[in-house]
């Protein structure tokens, strides 16, 4: 008899801050005690709140550990499994007003909010075991489907809930569906492929889902291939992500097991089966047709379009591609109607989005909330606000193709359009926060670097154009712009969009137009005053020490590298400017705030 | 990315060569199957030296320079064999605002070795990788499987040391 389940995240990001050593030491406890019996360990997928990691969930009570290490774990076996009663310092506590206290996981601010449709399952259910899905509706939608709805049902029922694909350009997904079934109709192969490929830097829904609840989107791809006539599908995973191929193959393999992929599917006839392939590293693969350039086994490389994939995709075939996060909305759709969708979010973003925050906020992690949510309740509620008593400077959603939302915008709700209009864009869901100190030309740089990287070189716009445009960021971080450097990033940028063959390219230059419409001062500020307000390019900046607040303690010189810091003991000491290499050393050593970047 | 060729001696092995021509006929008839069989073929060999793509080439009745031009395009197929300490330091946005463009500076300086190349000894490997998703951790590396988060530049020498 069960008495107690212990969860235990197994996501990536609590992995990574040693859940299994903290699982394989509760079993050990477990064993020791004689409670095998008695309390069971689920190994779950993500929770959200990474920064807290690991993290842990005892239930019938939904006592909410945070932090957690093996050595805690006598402890908790002791205390809170033997004993009942909770180990109150490894609880995780909120500060609310001025006291902290001490609350379930699902009354914390970071969750209250949050509507959780996409990832309903994540954290909540074991998702190597397939029976803990079907126990929580799993494949019932694939019954209902097939069984009773005809395929053009589906496409109308998908249409109706409003919902547009999560993957970046919010094309609406029962559209895409339709025009696979409906522009070629010679009875030939088609496909459905999910793009998996999640390559913004800093978002990770799409992983999350895959490990937490791998079902969801076998289910919905099976959903896909009735509505449009397929019997074949592709994922298309970043081979970055090792336990979400692990979990999505084994799910693969537990569904044909049950019969829920493969011929003759609830004996209705529908046959469906899938497999995965793995990227290798190239961010333009989440392109959709470099994506199935891929697949095909070559450089992945886009094609133009039209073609669009609905009529020639994989291997020349009609194909559906969708993210993950737009699949593992589908079932819901089916079981509860569009109604109860489109009653979610705003008028023409309906449902919810999940967001991965990262950067300079308290609660690090991945939230599903609302669409129409303002940025200022993600940041401040859910996200618990900037650490370290910093200010908010701006928020960066979209990633390399997205921009900068700024503080006066703070209030914008976010869905597609509101983003699109502020110039930046919904993307993936990576939502950046950034803090005072970090410098929006440095950022806008960074973005540039990594296409720049990525560009795949077929077309000159995006290979040549976001080249000349990092040297003129190069060249003002390093001092040395002038005043028409800025128009020429502008006119570039224009160039660049409108020419380039494909996505990645025709949204390059937006961090940078969008860093440019936000924190122009900051870019006049490199290129006349030659000074880097936030203190980040090194060029720009140099170290000096306070006089009144250096005690002489010599501290600082003896850390030096270089030997630029001198002094007599107790008297105030001085940076040779010319022989620093402004490392930073010398500031991190002062234990009196007495060294400044200026 | 640009990719160097390798100035490293080819070492492989009659059972290496063995464990790839059975990849390669696993895959016989797959359309699309150049990938899978790339991935397979760097498991076997660490790396995907001219020599195995010549195999792989007369296996498949794939040309060569279709080869090439795969391997070269992605970031993950190495030309390189890999140093015995692979150090990977995520450039992923998260990180990069939290400060781990500092880290990997640092790292190149201590090591004297450039991301994407390996220390002449064959010991350390360093590179700059995209987000690996542990954001809540950021700044994240990785030194072969093991995770280091919430770094900071001062933390890099103790670290270093336990693999030097």
């Amino acid at each position: 008899m069960i008495r107690s389940h212990v969860l235990i995240c197994g996501g990536t990001g609590c992995t990574s801050s040693g859940s299994m050593a903290l699982r394989d030491a509760l079993e050990k406890e477990l064993e020791a005690k004689g409670l095998t019996e008695e309390i069971k360990i689920v190994t779950t997928g993500c929770f959200g709140l990474c920064a807290l990691g690991p993290v842990m969930i005892v239930y019938p009570d939904g006592t909410f550990y945070s932090m957690v290490q093996p050595t805690d774990i006598p402890e908790i076996v002791e205390e809170h499994l033997l004993k009942g009663r909770p180990v109150e310092r490894l609880e995780y506590h909120e500060k609310t007003g001025d006291h902290h206290v001490a609350n379930s996981l699902n009354e914390t601010n970071f969750y209250k909010k949050q509507k959780r449709v996409a990832l309903r399952n994540c954290g909540v259910i074991n998702p190597e075991v397939i029976d803990e899905y079907i126990a929580m509706d799993g494949y019932a939608a694939l019954g209902k489907v097939l069984t009773e709805m005809t395929p053009e049902q589906v496409i109308d029922t998908i249409l109706a809930s409003g919902l547009r694909g999560r993957g970046g350009a919010g094309f609406p997904t029962g559209k895409k569906w339709q025009l696979a079934r409906n522009l070629v109709q010679d009875g030939g192969k088609k496909y459905v492929a999910c793009n998996a490929d999640e390559g913004d830097p800093g978002a990770f829904m799409d992983r999350s889902i895959l490990e937490g609840d791998p079902h969801a989107l076998i289910e919905a791809m099976a959903i896909a291939g009735y509505a449009i006539g397929a019997d074949e599908g592709f994922v298309y995973v970043r081979a970055e992500y090792p336990i979400a191929i692990q979990r999505l193959d084994i799910a693969i393999k537990q569904a044909r097991e049950y019969g829920l992929l493969g011929k003759n599917i609830f004996g209705t006839g529908f046959n469906f089966d899938m497999s995965i392939r793995l990227g290798a590293g190239a961010f333009v693969c989440g392109e959709e047709t470099a994506l199935m350039t891929s697949i095909e086994g070559n450089r992945g490389e886009p094609r133009p379009r039209p073609p669009f994939p609905a009529v020639k995709g994989l291997f020349e075939r009609p194909t559906v591609l969708n993210n993950v996060e737009t699949y593992a909305n589908i079932a819901q759709i089916i079981l509860n109607g569009p109604e109860w969708f489109s009653s979610m979010g705003t008028e023409k973003s309906a449902g919810t989005k999940v967001f991965a925050l990262g950067g300079k906020i308290t609660n690090t992690g991945l939230v599903e909330i609302p669409m129409g949510t303002t940025l200022r309740e993600v940041v401040e509620e859910i996200g618990g606000g900037i650490p370290n008593g910093k200010k908010f400077k701006a928020a960066q959603t979209g990633g390399p193709s997205g921009g900068c939302i700024p503080a006066h915008l703070i209030d914008t709700p976010i869905d597609y359009d509101n983003l699109l209009a502020i110039g930046s864009m919904m993307g993936s869901g990576g939502l950046i926060v950034m803090d005072e100190d970090n410098c929006m030309v440095d950022i806008a740089r960074f973005f540039l670097d990594f296409t720049v990287d990525e560009s795949c070189g077929k077309c000159t716009p995006c290979r040549v154009g976001t080249k000349r445009m990092l040297e003129i960021l190069d060249k003002i971080i390093a001092g040395n712009g002038e005043l028409e450097d800025i128009d020429r990033l502008e006119e570039l940028a224009e160039y660049i969009k409108s020419a380039s063959l494909c996505g990645l390219g025709q949204t390059a230059p937006n961090p940078v137009l969008s860093t440019l419409r936000y924190f122009r001062d900051e870019y006049i500020a490199h290129v006349v005053d030659k000074k880097c307000p936030a203190g980040v390019c090194k060029n720009l900046l140099s170290y000096v020490i306070v006089a009144d607040k250096c005690k002489g303690c010599t501290a600082c010189a003896r850390v030096c590298p270089v030997g630029a810091i001198s002094g007599s003991v107790k008297q105030p000491h001085v940076i040779d400017t010319a022989k620093c290499i402004k490392c930073g050393a010398c500031m991190s050593k002062c234990k009196f705030g007495a060294i400044i970047k200026q | 990315m640009k990719k160097k060729l390798t100035t490293v001696q080819f070492r492989g092995t009659k059972e290496q060569e063995e464990k790839l021509l059975e990849v390669i006929e696993k895959y016989r008839g797959t359309k699309g199957a150049m990938m899978p069989i790339l991935q397979e073929a760097q498991d076997i060999y660490g790396y995907l030296p001219i020599e195995v793509q010549k195999i792989i080439a007369e296996k498949t009745g794939t040309p060569l320079e279709e080869i090439f031009g795969i391997v070269s395009f992605y970031a993950q197929f190495a030309l390189n064999p890999k140093g015995d300490v692979s150090i990977a330091v995520c450039l992923g946005t998260a990180c990069y605002v939290k400060g781990s463009g500092d880290l990997i500076n640092k790292i190149q300086e201590k090591l004297n070795v450039e991301p994407g190349s390996t220390t002449p000894d064959g010991k350390f490997t360093l590179e700059a990788t995209r987000c690996i998703g542990a954001c809540g951790l950021a700044p994240v590396l990785t030194i072969n499987n093991d995770v280091y988060g919430r770094l900071t530049v001062a933390d890099l020498d103790g670290i270093l040391e336990k693999y030097l």
